[in-house]
């Protein structure tokens, strides 16, 4: 058997016209931008430090580890199914690697394990959970909702548990080194992130894996007659979403400088909310890692904002939400097309 | 059982035309359904039998034509409980609501109420009364999915009744029934009728139709063809009215043809057994088109997707150019050379939110470059020979095939099941619902794979699919039960596919 793919019988018509070249970015992914143009020139106006490149450093530094976590997200939005848990894996795995590297003294297991392997730790245990959470969904087939909800919830509790609650201080290095080390003066984190968005991009776009994903977002029946291994797959995007999330979890290790019992605590709303403002369908199959992105730096922009505009703390979730709100309309408009 | 007044009709749709775009659905049809009868409305795949009910019960407007109850005009389209005082019809699928009791799906959204309230016991004392009444005899507190099928058909009917409806439409009532439940579901409609219910019955078994109906009305290609008291015509006569004079589309008839005996057996199935198959064995050779036949639920779905890997089997050997072919394994049926138009192109065969280009190539992603990335020059040049050798009609690789007409997307369909060279060919009604130009133009594509040397296994139970084939297999039950020649008259192959027998 030829698996040459030599399309069809081509013997009628030869002259086959020229596809026009694809455009890299489409029109619909571009319909965040003006709603990011009108902040950054609002943000302008309400303060003089807003432009500024120490600004917009802080704006993406604030962002790196909300990137990760969206993007994981958005991987496995478009292969149609939900994954609540990515917050608590965020706190849960590098919770456990510091655990297992800290000595009794600083709250950790006492084991003290390498530096090294405790980053290692970190990272699998992302793995697992998402290993875990893709059998629940795809091998007992239980709803991906419920399922990752009732993960979050336990990952939640093993994190208050393991740690009595208490806040880890003065880890190794190497768990801070995502903040820590800067090129061309920014953190290694903002380019890991910039990395990934571009790698998931062009694999979402130019590999069989990525539109893979595409198809079973939109129709596992016909992904599946067409030779894709559904199950494989979609429990794939789960754990490559777990270690992002706890990649991620990392990221916000780095920025506060420890760990505490409540990290990545409500984070997955906002993951959501960039994930569906910057156009990933809830229903799954559509959406790209560039409009993931502006719904990254849109609300990471908007974060900014209401800091220096010194909104008073007590009020800044209920505008951040109107924003949020506000965002997804002109999202709407701009597009003509539903944000589901 | 004589109706009170047999001069006038107590449905009549007269001259009724129906069109979707550019296909004539229902074209000056009329129908007379005297009060009292059980009249049968039988036609092909496409005659208009489905526009026709739903103009009768309100669902669709003609574009031109009136219906009238008793002689009266009917209500207007918006006034659903005028129609309802009138007529109902118990589809196929259906429309009782599983998880609630057979009382309340009786009196769903008119539930009785005491000040604002509802009053369930009034609720279960007048269940109780319309079952009494029309004699189906269930619980009214039992849950409604609890029900058997044709129990829950009865429910339907009982509710239809209760709205002040005379006439039933009932849409392939048999078609999820055995024999048992047949029988019983018509002696309940003898019952009915004789208690003054007329009943228009659509079913594909003609046999039925002789079994309970007092006269029929024949659709053809959108038209009205004939009407007559059942005893005065024969089944002959009636499947000739169904298949009329051939209409010949532009495609070559594989009459007087024959496969070289020297051509290898390209698929060989051996003793193939399934969920609803079994100990079927046949072989297809280079070049040779088999159409594979029968009514819904014979078994022909069941064992083509065993070929092509969508569905496991449990016994028996498939063998593609002698290799023997996993069960249920898309993937292994792809590499070993099968290709695949599935049954239905909406919940298999495409993935509406994807590009033209994205479904073209889905079975081949693999091998359109290194390490799995789908260089996309190849991509484009795959794509475009897909769509021009096809003829798809489209804006480009990139539109969503959401956007396509539906011959197009089936040409799509054709396009992935073609894309990686395959040696055997599985055709899952490959022309359903498409227009008579696309369905042209996808017969030629199966003469030009035959020519190519392709073995092909056309499963379907349209005439014009089935005259590009060298030989016509029959399932029911689970078994072939008859094999046609190339040159079979019509009238004997649609007797054959509907499973009655010629005198």
């Amino acid at each position: 058997m030829n698996t040459q793919p030599t399309a069809t019988a081509a013997t009628l018509n030869a002259g086959a016209k020229p596809a026009p070249r694809r455009p890299m970015i489409r029109l619909h992914d571009l319909a965040l931008l003006p709603a990011l143009l009108i902040l950054i020139v609002i943000g302008a106006f309400i303060s003089p430090a807003f432009l500024t490149q120490g600004n917009v450093n802080t704006i993406l530094t604030s962002s790196a580890a909300l990137a990760l976590v969206v993007l994981a997200e958005s991987l496995i939005i478009i292969t149609g199914k939900f994954d609540l848990s990515l917050e608590s894996t965020a706190g849960f795995a590098p919770a456990i690697g510091a655990l297992l590297v800290l000595p009794v003294a600083n709250n950790g297991f006492g084991i003290e394990l390498p530096t090294f392997v405790g980053i290692l730790i970190v990272i699998g245990v992302g793995a697992l959970i998402g290993f875990i959470n893709g059998i629940l969904v795809v091998r007992f087939t239980l709803n991906a909702f419920i399922v990752t909800l009732a993960m979050l919830i336990i990952l939640r509790g093993m994190l208050v548990g393991a740690t009595s609650g208490r806040t880890l201080f003065d880890l190794p290095d190497a768990f801070y080194a995502l903040m820590i080390i800067t090129f061309l003066g920014l953190p290694l984190a903002v380019w890991l992130a910039a990395l990934a968005f571009l790698v998931a991009a062009i694999v979402l776009r130019y590999h069989r894996l990525g539109r893979a994903l595409y198809a079973i977002g939109g129709n596992p029946e016909a992904a599946r007659a067409a030779g894709i291994r559904v199950e494989r797959i979609t429990c794939g995007v789960y754990i490559l979403a777990g270690m992002l999330a706890a990649v991620g979890g990392l990221v916000i290790t780095g920025y506060v400088g420890a760990i505490s019992a409540n990290q990545g605590n409500g984070m997955i709303f906002t993951v959501f909310a960039a994930a569906v403002i910057g156009g990933i369908s809830l229903d799954g199959g559509r959406g790209t890692m560039f409009g993931a992105l502006t719904g990254v730096l849109l609300l990471g922009v908007v974060q900014n904002l209401l800091t220096l505009a010194q909104v008073p703390s007590f009020w800044i979730q209920a505008i951040y939400g109107a924003i949020i709100l506000g965002a997804l309309m002109i999202a709407r408009m701009a597009s003509g097309k539903a944000q589901t | 059982m004589q109706p009170p007044d047999t001069t006038i009709p107590i449905v009549e749709a007269r001259g009724v035309s129906k069109r979707y775009g550019p296909t004539t659905a229902l074209h000056e049809a009329h129908i007379q359904v005297f009060a009292g009868e059980s009249h049968a409305l039988v036609g092909r795949n496409g005659a208009g039998k489905s526009t026709l009910v739903g103009i009768l019960t309100g669902l669709r407007a003609p574009d031109s034509g009136q219906v009238l109850f008793s002689g009266v005009t009917a209500p207007a389209i918006s006034d659903r409980e005028g129609w309802r005082k009138h007529v109902a019809c118990v589809y196929q699928h259906s429309t009782i609501i599983p998880d609630l009791t057979v009382a309340e799906n009786l009196f769903i959204n008119r539930h009785p109420t005491e000040r604002g309230f509802i009053s369930w016991s009034t609720l279960r004392r007048r269940a109780r009364e319309v079952l009494d009444q029309w004699g189906v005899n269930v619980s009214e507190d039992a849950r409604a999915g609890d029900l058997r099928i044709e129990a829950r058909q009865l429910v339907e009917i009982a509710r239809a009744l209760s709205y002040g409806a005379r006439f039933i439409i009932l849409d392939e009532p048999t078609a999820q029934l055995d024999g048992d439940e047949i029988k019983r579901l018509f002696t309940r409609i003898r019952e009915l009728q004789a208690a003054g219910v007329t009943f228009l019955f659509i079913s594909h078994h003609l046999q039925e139709v002789y079994e309970i109906c007092q006269a029929v009305t024949v659709l053809r290609d959108a038209r009205h063809i004939i009407t007559a008291p059942v005893a005065d015509l024969p089944k002959d006569r009636l499947i000739e009215a169904m298949t009329g004079e051939h209409v010949h589309l532009g495609v070559s008839d594989a009459a007087g043809r024959t496969v070289p005996e020297s051509a290898a057996v390209a698929l060989e199935i051996d003793r193939l057994s399934g969920e609803d198959f079994q100990d079927v064995s046949f072989s297809i050779r280079r070049g040779e088109v088999v159409g594979l036949s029968g009514p819904t639920g014979g078994g022909r779905i069941g064992l083509a997707e065993a070929v092509a890997g969508l569905a496991p089997y449990s016994a028996g050997a498939i063998r593609i150019d002698k290799k023997p072919l996993p069960s249920g394994d898309v993937t292994a049926a792809l590499e070993l050379g099968v290709g695949c138009v599935p049954k239905s192109r909406h919940d298999q065969g495409l993935v509406l939110t994807q590009s033209v280009a994205d479904n073209a190539i889905m079975t081949v992603n693999r091998h359109l470059g290194p390490f799995g990335f789908i260089a996309p020059k190849r991509r484009a040049e795959l794509t475009n020979r897909t769509i021009s050798s096809l003829g798809i009609v489209t804006q480009g690789p990139d539109q969503l095939v959401s956007g396509l007409s539906g011959g197009n997307q089936q040409k799509v369909v054709m396009g992935r099941a073609l894309a990686n060279n395959p040696s055997v060919l599985v055709l899952m009604d490959p022309t359903a619902g498409v227009d008579v130009k696309s369905k042209e133009a996808l017969l030629t594509v199966i003469e030009r794979m035959r020519q190519e040397g392709k073995a092909i296994l056309v499963v379907s139970s349209e005439i014009e699919d089935l005259r590009t084939c060298d030989r016509v297999l029959v399932m029911q039950h689970g078994s072939v039960v008859a094999e046609h020649k190339a040159g079979w008259s019509d009238n004997a192959l649609v007797a054959s596919i509907e499973g009655i027998e010629l005198a």
